[in-house]
């Protein structure tokens, strides 16, 4: 397998191009975390005062808990004391303002990253939240949005703007002691994205939030939440990348998502955070907790992710299925190379009648990756006629990598039908041979079948980030015919 | 355009060519024939460049250069295209979109231009039409889920876009029914050509009924043990590979002599 080998490092330590520092001024708190440094976060939002208290409630249940250690990832004990929990690039630390007043190296930050902030600059059909270190920057389209009576903002606005919304629904779908990085990140959390779709409105563009890291020794602890009214649809994209540091950084995020009846919500991912170097130095720990709730029959939630960055990644984008005939999907590439450790999968829970979820899940590991698929899939017992269909497949590349799978069911309603299919292959010398007696080089060989095989995944990307999606395994789009 | 001169493999430490003597010029169809374990695929393998055999001794020359010292996607840039015994399936990977990669990249290697989509697509829709193919093949993914049958095809169909100027045909014929067995072979008979050599390497002369050969070469311990034109192979098909396995057997008894 040695050419495999040379191989493998060749296509994936392509250098990070999104590694840069932006050097600019910031409000930073010192690192530390107490109740007094959540209470100056929520006091630099201006925050009302139900906020701070369910912050404080979180707080205090963090305290008790221990950090979770069933996954099968392998880091050294983080120390909480030693992160910062806030930083604001300077020019922005009293909220968002218009585009004309955001700080030029922030724009030009976007641009590098490939995101320009100008809305005349745009893909036309794209909003951007654009969020630096620990607040948001920058929201394009938002007028146009609010014509349609969509609501697209930082979180820390819609707390001023839509007080009301926020504490009708935050917390209800991750609530605040679900879990050790939930509850943290309910207590310390600076900034993220709101959406609020009402009733019967189809979103007429994609929503997209930007998460960038760069300040030193912080972790970024955002939150978004999207609400899709009845009848509604939105789909929402999410990116980020970090610096390149010899330090780990901790991104500890939660995603909320509720669907009323009727309504649709596709959620896309590319997390392209740092993943640390060859010998597994530096890297964003990526602790991150999504969940869905389809709250009304016929309700559908899908997940889409495609994770190729973090040094760890931990995380689950979950459904709850409380609606009758409502669907749950995930569909997920991870790859995980050199020390990088993915433990990623979702939980789909079948508590209301008819209720049908689809997981497609491909990992790919390369150099010493190890890349572990976890999902639950649990049918209550009022769940009748619930169905789940299964798929996790494994990609080894090289003999130094690992593949794991972790599949848990749960049924409690004998009308299920549940299948689950698993396959673990290796990157074929055959394959790779056949291609390149077709003339293709030994790296456009390993393009072409890696992205084969996580082409069900991409299929599911809106066209924009399936072209990044691509590139990101060092593949292009172009030859597709037809 | 392709010389072989006492070529000695070994796969696992195991000789399997064992001197072997071959020359191919443009314009020529050669058959390899012989019985399973002769060392055909080796041949076919070793002149495609595929890893784990070892050439132990002997000289490959091919246009003038030594072949052996190339990379097997540098062998099928200078026009060396093997059809697979078995071709491999690539999961969610268009035959089509394969197929464009590897012309662009021969022609790019060639100097030419890449094809645009429109001319592309012509040349296709020709070479589908020479192997009687449907267009949704184009659209599957490269041999997943084909029958025996429509991978031999596949690689007919490859193998007439690409243009290669040396194809080794790899037991092309073997599981293919008869109409399929003639549409390959009219397949293959459209690209013979003054400066294009075939190697086919077969273990039945059925073929040879519609791909005629030039010279026909029959294959033993890693040997050519006989070689002659088309007559051989109707003698072979009469009096059967035991006829020439004793020979082989006597051969190898009076070297070691």
């Amino acid at each position: 397998m040695s050419g495999v080998d040379a191989e493998i490092g060749g296509l994936v330590a392509r250098e990070y191009k999104e590694g840069f520092v932006t050097e600019i001024d910031s409000d930073t708190l010192p690192p530390g975390l107490d109740e007094h440094v959540i209470r100056t976060i929520s006091g630099k939002k201006n925050e009302p005062d139900f906020m701070l208290e369910w912050r404080l409630d979180a707080y205090r249940r963090w305290g008790s808990m221990n950090t979770p250690e069933w996954a099968h990832v392998h880091y050294p004990p983080i120390d909480f004391q030693a992160i910062s929990y806030y930083s604001a690039p300077g020019s922005t630390g009293d909220g968002p303002k218009s585009l004309d007043e955001v700080d030029p190296k922030l724009l030009e930050t976007y641009e590098k990253l490939g995101i320009p902030l100008e809305e005349q600059k745009m893909l036309s059909g794209v909003a951007v939240d654009a969020v630096f270190d620990s607040v948001s920057v920058a929201t394009t389209f938002k007028k146009d949005l609010a014509k349609v009576g969509v609501i697209f903002c930082p979180f820390s606005e819609a707390l001023q703007e839509h007080p009301e919304l926020v504490r009708k629904y935050l917390g209800t779908v991750v609530p605040q002691g679900d879990n050790y990085y939930a509850a943290l990140n309910s207590a310390v959390f600076s900034d993220g994205s709101f959406v609020y779709v009402p009733k019967g409105v189809r979103c007429p563009m994609e929503l997209s939030t930007y998460f960038r890291i760069n300040a030193m020794n912080t972790g970024q602890f955002e939150r978004t939440l999207i609400v899709a009214d009845e009848g509604s649809y939105v789909s929402y994209l999410e990116g980020c990348t970090a610096p390149m540091r010899d330090e780990n950084q901790l991104h500890a995020a939660v995603v909320e998502l509720v669907a009323m009846k009727d309504a649709q919500i596709k959620y896309s991912t590319v997390q392209n955070w740092y993943p640390g170097d060859e010998e597994g130095r530096g890297g964003i720990y990526n602790f991150v907790t999504k969940r869905g709730a389809c709250r009304g029959d016929n309700a559908k939630i899908s997940w889409t992710q495609v994770e190729t960055g973090s040094a760890i990644t931990w995380k689950y984008p979950s459904v709850l299925l409380e609606g009758d005939k409502s669907v749950g999907e995930f569909y997920s590439v991870a790859l995980t190379n050199h020390r990088q450790q993915a433990d990623t999968g979702t939980k789909m829970i079948h508590i209301g009648r008819d209720t049908s979820s689809t997981i497609i899940s491909k990992g790919i590991s390369a150099g010493r990756g190890q890349n572990a698929y976890r999902g639950l899939v649990k049918v209550l017992k009022g769940a009748d006629n619930a169905r789940n269909y299964s798929q996790c497949d494994s990609l080894l590349m090289g003999d130094r990598c690992g593949a794991h799978t972790f599949p848990y069911l749960e049924v409690k309603n004998p009308t299920a039908t549940i299948e689950h299919e698993a396959t673990t292959s290796k990157i074929g010398e055959d394959q790779l041979f056949y291609c390149r007696q077709r003339g293709l080089s030994e790296e456009d060989a390993v393009s072409l079948i890696v992205n084969g095989f996580c082409k069900t995944v991409f299929k599911k990307l809106p066209m924009e980030f399936a072209v990044e999606a691509q590139k990101l395994l060092s593949i292009s789009l172009e030859g597709s015919v037809g | 355009m392709l010389t072989i001169h006492d070529l000695k493999v070994q796969v696992d430490g195991k000789t399997i060519l064992n001197g072997l003597n071959l020359e191919v010029r443009p314009g020529e169809v050669h058959a390899i024939m012989g019985p399973n374990g002769s060392g055909k695929s080796t041949l076919a393998n070793v002149i495609a460049g595929r890893d784990g055999y070892e050439v132990t001794s002997g000289v490959v020359t091919y246009q003038g250069n030594d072949l052996l010292e190339l990379a097997p996607e540098e062998r099928a840039r200078q026009g060396i295209f093997l059809a697979f015994q078995y071709p491999v399936e690539i999961p969610g990977v268009a035959n089509v979109y394969l197929l464009k990669e590897a012309l662009n990249t021969v022609r790019k290697s060639r100097g030419e231009d890449e094809l645009d989509a429109m001319d592309f697509l012509k040349l296709v829709r020709e070479k589908l039409q020479l192997l009687e193919m449907k267009e949704e093949f184009l659209y599957r993914s490269v041999n997943e889920g084909f029958s025996g049958g429509e991978k031999k095809r596949n690689e007919i169909f490859q193998m007439a876009i690409l243009e290669p100027k040396l194809a080794v045909l790899d037991e092309t014929d073997s599981g293919l029914d008869i109409d399929a067995l003639k549409v390959v072979a009219n397949g293959v008979n459209a690209l013979r050509s003054p400066d294009r050599g075939i190697v086919l390497i077969t273990h039945y002369q059925r073929l040879l009924d519609y791909i005629v050969p030039d010279h026909v070469h029959v294959l033993a311990d890693g040997q050519v043990v006989r070689s002659g034109d088309r007559s051989l192979a109707v003698e072979l098909e009469e009096r059967g590979y035991g006829w020439i396995e004793d020979r082989a057997g006597d051969i190898a008894g009076v070297q070691a002599g």
